[in-house]
C-alpha cells in the first residue's frame, strides 16, 4: 500500500499512531500529583516535538544518506520563518501561503548555499555550511534589521498591511493564524477523572504535514536516488571512477534537506508568529546534528526520536526548580532533603545541558547507533528469550 | 517500484481509521470558565520568566529571589515585607483571594523565541494565570504579546525600552519598570550641571529595542541641552568583548562616551573603556566623561572599582529612604526581609518584580476575580504608596507607572561591595511624566484586553 513495502508500511502506521495518540501518551500522569511535572502532553511542546521531528528527518536525508555533515542547517530553518511572517505581515493570516513559501525560499536559499559548499567534502563542507550560516545569523541580527527586526525579533503587529484580511480584528486586537478559519491555538481540553489531555489544532496539522514528510523520507531512502546518495556516503571515489556524476545528487540531498528545514521554520512561525535571529545560530544547528545522532542517524525514525528527547528535555528539565525539588523530598529529614536536592540541583532548571550532554555521552558510548539501537537491542533480548532462530536474520540495519 | 494493490477491504480499513483520527479531536469537547487557566482548586499558579542563562543572568537570578520572596510573603510567610508599607491593605498573608500561590519558573535565555517558548509552557501545561519577569526589553515585548495572544495578564519585570509601554503596548501587559525617556529627562539636568553644555558625544548601543529607545532619548535630551551627538554604533547583544568599539572612539573628537549597555553588555564595555584609557583622556580641551544611562546595582559590583564617579539612573535604590527620607517608605521594610532572606541588599531588578507581584495580588483582590479584564480595570489608573517609589499612578492610557526617578553615581570610595552606587537625586515624578501620546512612544495601540478561552 502507498508504494510502501510491509515493514515500512508498520513503520508508518506505528508513527501516525504514536502522533494522532500523543496527547494522551505524552501525559501519563494525572494533572495533580507531582509528576505531572514530566507531563509533556501540552500544544507547544507538542508542535515542537514534530516540528523538529520535520527538521531531523530533512537533516538526515543529507546526513544520513550522503553522509555529508551539514553544521548550518538552522540557517534554512531560520529562513523559513522570516518567510512565513512575512507571509502573515503582507498576505494573509492562512497558513498555507506562509508555509508553502518558507518551504520556496529555504529550497532556494539551499540551492545557491548548496552549489558553493558541495564543491568540497568532509570538514571543509561542514565548516562552508556552518561560516554560512553564522553569516546569516549576523545578517538577520544586526545587518538586516529592516527585514528581520534584529534582536527583537519578527513579530506581527496591529498595523501590518495585510492584502487577505484584517489588519487587526473588531476588538482591537491581532488576528491570529488560522487554517481556512480554524485557528492555530484552538485547543480542546478533555478532563478524564484527574487527568486532563489537550488536543490542539496546530498540533494535529504540524502530525499531519510530518507525517507526510516522513513518508516522503521513507520513498526516498527506498527509491534508486536513495541508493545513489547511499553510494556517495560508502565511497564517493568509486562513484566517480564509473564515470557518474555525483554532485547534482549531493545537491538535491541538500536542497531537500533545505527544504524540510525551511517547512519547519515555516510550521513554527505558524504555530507561534514570531521568528528570532537565533534561530539561526550555530547553536541551534548544533542542535538538529545531535538531535540526529542522539536518535541514530540514517535510520528513518531515529531522528523523530532525538528530536523529541532534546526538545524533552529543554522544555521539561529546564523548568524543575529548587522549589520542586524540596516539594518531591519532603519526606526525608531536613538535613538529608537539603542534602539530596543540593546534589539533583545543578542537573536541572539551567543546568539542563549538564544532564542533556551526559546522555547525550552515554547514549554515543553504549549505543553507537543511538535510540534506535537501543530500542532494537530491547527488541532482541526479548526475542532470544523465545528462542527465536532468526537470530541471524536481525543483522540487517534498523529502519 | 512497487506494485499497488488496492483492495476493497484496505480502502476500508484505511478511511475507517482515517476518518477516526479526525474525528477524534472534534469527538472530545469539553471546556468550561470564562477565561484563560481560571484557577479551579484552592491554588493559583503564577509563571516566573526570568533569563537564567545569557548577558541578563544577574538579573534574572535576583529577580528570582524577588519573586520567591513575594510568593512567602503572599502566603503569610516571613515578617510580610512590603505588604505593610503598602497603601492597600487587602493582602493579608492568606494567599490570593484565599487561594495558596504557587509557581512555575522558566529560563528565557535572553532569547525572544525561548522565552516564549517557556511562557507558553507556562500557560498551556501549568496552568499559570499570570507571567511575570523578563529583563530584556526585546523578551518583555515577545512575552507581553503572547500574553495578549494567550489571554492571561503580563507584569514585566525589568524593561526599560519606550516600546514596551509605547509602539508595543498591549492592554494584557502591565510595567513598573521606569523607561528611557524618563531616564533620559532625569539625566538632562544633572548631565548639564556635571558636564556643562558644550559636549560631544559618542553612543554605543545594544542593538535591539531597548538600546535603540535609550540610544534616542539620551540623544534628544542631551541634544536640547545644546550636546553634539558624534556617532552612533550599534553593538550585538551576545557581543562580550568591545574593544573594537571602544578603540575609534578617541579618534572621533568625541569628549563623552554613553553606553546604552547593561547588565554584562555594560559591564564589559565600561571594563573595555576604562582599560583604553578613557577615563584619563582628555578631548577638545576637557576630561573625557562616560556616561551609563541605565544603571544598577549588580552593574555597580560586577565593574567594581570602573564605576566610580559614572552618573546613571535607576527606578530604586536599596538606600533610598535613608537617605532621602519617608517619601520612599516601603524601601527598608523590603530591603529588611530581602537581607534576612538571601544575606545582601535586593537589586532594583528585584524590586520591580517583588512590586509587581505585589500589585498584581491586590489588584486580582480588589477585582474579586481573577479574570485578565478585571485585573486590568483594577489597575488602570490606579494610585498607590508604600511600595518603595513614593506615591507611583499605573496610567490607563499605556499601563506605565509614573514615579519619581534616581539618578546616582559611582561612588567614588565604597565602603563595601554593596554600597557602590550613591544617590544623587530623585528627580521629581512631574519632570519625567509625558503625554501618551508622545512622539517616542506612538504608533501602537493597546487594543483590547483578552480574557482568552
Amino acid at each position: 500500500m502507498l508504494g510502501l513495502g510491509k515493514k515500512d508500511l508498520g513503520l508508518l502506521a506505528a508513527v501516525a499512531a504514536l502522533t494522532l495518540l500523543a496527547p494522551f501518551l505524552l501525559n501519563p500522569f494525572p494533572s495533580d500529583s507531582s509528576l505531572a511535572q514530566f507531563n509533556a502532553g501540552y500544544p507547544d511542546l507538542m508542535q515542537r516535538f514534530v516540528i523538529f521531528g520535520i527538521f531531523a528527518i530533512g537533516f538526515n536525508i543529507l546526513f544520513g544518506l550522503t553522509g555529508y555533515l551539514s553544521f548550518g542547517h538552522a540557517a534554512f530553518l531560520g529562513v523559513g520563518s522570516y518567510a512565513a511572517v512575512w507571509m502573515f505581515k503582507l498576505l494573509t493570516m492562512n497558513v498555507i501561503p506562509a508555509i508553502i513559501l518558507s518551504v520556496i525560499v529555504a529550497g532556494l536559499f539551499a540551492l545557491l548555499i548548496g552549489f558553493i559548499s558541495l564543491r568540497r567534502s568532509g570538514i571543509y563542507f561542514a565548516i562552508l555550511t556552518l561560516a554560512f550560516a553564522q553569516m546569516s545569523f549576523a545578517l538577520a541580527y544586526s545587518v538586516l534589521t529592516p527585514i528581520t527586526n534584529g534582536e527583537t525579533g519578527l513579530q506581527i503587529a496591529l498595523d501590518d498591511p495585510r492584502i487577505l484580511g484584517v489588519s487587526a480584528t473588531a476588538d482591537g486586537s491581532i488576528p491570529v493564524t488560522h487554517l481556512f478559519g480554524l485557528e492555530m491555538r484552538a485547543t480542546e481540553i478533555l478532563n478524564l477523572g484527574p487527568w486532563q489531555f489537550q488536543f490542539s489544532a496546530g498540533y494535529y496539522l504540524c502530525a499531519a504535514i510530518m507525517l507526510a514528510a516522513f513518508y516522503l523520507s521513507i520513498r526516498i531512502f527506498r527509491s534508486p536516488f536513495g541508493m545513489m546518495l547511499r553510494a556517495v556516503k560508502s565511497n564517493q571515489q568509486r562513484l566517480y571512477y564509473t564515470g557518474l556524476n555525483a554532485r547534482p545528487y549531493t545537491l538535491a540531498a541538500f536542497v531537500i534537506s533545505g527544504m524540510y528545514a525551511g517547512l519547519a521554520g515555516g510550521l513554527l512561525a505558524s504555530m507561534d508568529p514570531l521568528a528570532g535571529a537565533e534561530r539561526m545560530q550555530w547553536t541551534a544547528s548544533g542542535e538538529v546534528v545531535l538531535m540526529t545522532i542522539l536518535g541514530g542517524a540514517g535510520t528513518l525514525i531515529g531522528p523523530v526520536l532525538g528530536a523529541g528527547f532534546i526538545k524533552y528535555f529543554e522544555n521539561i528539565f529546564s523548568k524543575l526548580n529548587d522549589n520542586v525539588l524540596h516539594g518531591w523530598f519532603a519526606f526525608l529529614p531536613d538535613g538529608l532533603e537539603n542534602a539530596v536536592v543540593a546534589i539533583i540541583h545543578p542537573f536541572v532548571g539551567k543546568g539542563w545541558h549538564l544532564t542533556l550532554g551526559l546522555m547525550f555521552m552515554l547514549v554515543v558510548i553504549f549505543l553507537p547507533g543511538g535510540l534506535v539501537e537501543g530500542g532494537q537491542r530491547i527488541g532482541r533480548l526479548f526475542r532470544r528469550k523465545r528462542g527465536s532462530e532468526e537470530r541471524a536474520a536481525q543483522q540487517t540495519p534498523a529502519e | 517500484m512497487t506494485k499497488r494493490h488496492v483492495t476493497r477491504r484496505g480502502v476500508l480499513r484505511t478511511s475507517a481509521l482515517a476518518g477516526a483520527g479526525l474525528a477524534l479531536p472534534t469527538y472530545l469537547r469539553a471546556q468550561e470558565s470564562g477565561f484563560t487557566n481560571a484557577p479551579t482548586g484552592d491554588t493559583v499558579t503564577l509563571g516566573f520568566n526570568v533569563p537564567q542563562t545569557g548577558p541578563y543572568a544577574d538579573e534574572g537570578a535576583d529577580e528570582l529571589r524577588a519573586f520567591e520572596l513575594a510568593v512567602e510573603h503572599l502566603n503569610g510567610g516571613g515578617d510580610g515585607g512590603m505588604m505593610q508599607t503598602f497603601s492597600e491593605q487587602n493582602l493579608d498573608g492568606s494567599g490570593i483571594l484565599g487561594k495558596k500561590v504557587e509557581y512555575v519558573t522558566g529560563d528565557t535565555q535572553t532569547k525572544s523565541d525561548a522565552a516564549r517558548a517557556s511562557a507558553r509552557s507556562m500557560i498551556e501545561k501549568d496552568g499559570a494565570v499570570m507571567i511575570s519577569g523578563g529583563s530584556s526589553s526585546g523578551v518583555a515585548i515577545a512575552v507581553q504579546g503572547l500574553c495578549q495572544e494567550a489571554g492571561v495578564i503580563f507584569m514585566s519585570g525589568l524593561t526599560h525600552s519606550n516600546d514596551t509601554t509605547g509602539k508595543d503596548k498591549k492592554a494584557n501587559g502591565f510595567r513598573h519598570f521606569f523607561n528611557a525617556y524618563m531616564s533620559a529627562a532625569a539625566l538632562g539636568p544633572v548631565l548639564e550641571g556635571l558636564y556643562g553644555t558644550d559636549r560631544k558625544a559618542y553612543h554605543l548601543t545594544a542593538d535591539y529595542t531597548w538600546g535603540w529607545s535609550q540610544q534616542e532619548s539620551i540623544q534628544s535630551a542631551t541634544e536640547a541641552l545644546g550636546w553634539e551627538t558624534v556617532e552612533n554604533v550599534l553593538t550585538p547583544l551576545a557581543q562580550t568583548d568591545f574593544s573594537s568599539y571602544i578603540a575609534p572612539v578617541l579618534q572621533s573628537g568625541a569628549d563623552v562616551l554613553v553606553l546604552n549597555h547593561y547588565g554584562g553588555n555594560m559591564v564589559n564595555s565600561l571594563t573595555n573603556a576604562v582599560q583604553f584609557g578613557l577615563r584619563e583622556a582628555q578631548a577638545n580641551g576637557k576630561d573625557f566623561q562616560i556616561v551609563v544611562p541605565l544603571y544598577s546595582e549588580l552593574m555597580a559590583r560586577g565593574a567594581g572599582e570602573n564605576i566610580a564617579g559614572i552618573p546613571g539612573s535607576q527606578n530604586w535604590d536599596w538606600k533610598i529612604e535613608n537617605q532621602l527620607g519617608e517619601r520612599y517608605k516601603g524601601t527598608n521594610a523590603f530591603v529588611q526581609s530581602f537581607g534576612k532572606k538571601y544575606g545582601f541588599p535586593p537589586s532594583q531588578a528585584a524590586h520591580t518584580c517583588y512590586a509587581q507581584t505585589l500589585l498584581y495580588a491586590d489588584a486580582v483582590t480588589r477585582a474579586g476575580s481573577f479574570n485578565p479584564c478585571a485585573i486590568a480595570e483594577a489597575l488602570e489608573d490606579f494610585e498607590f504608596d508604600g511600595l518603595g517609589n513614593g506615591p507611583t499612578l499605573y496610567r490607563a492610557a499605556d499601563h506605565q507607572c509614573f514615579k519619581d526617578v534616581v539618578v546616582v553615581r559611582g561612588k567614588e570610595n565604597p565602603e563595601d561591595e554593596f554600597d557602590l552606587v550613591e544617590i544623587v537625586e530623585a528627580t521629581p515624578v512631574e519632570q519625567v511624566t509625558y503625554e501618551p501620546d508622545h512622539p517616542m512612544f506612538s504608533g501602537g495601540s493597546l487594543g483590547s484586553c483578552n480574557a482568552g478561552a
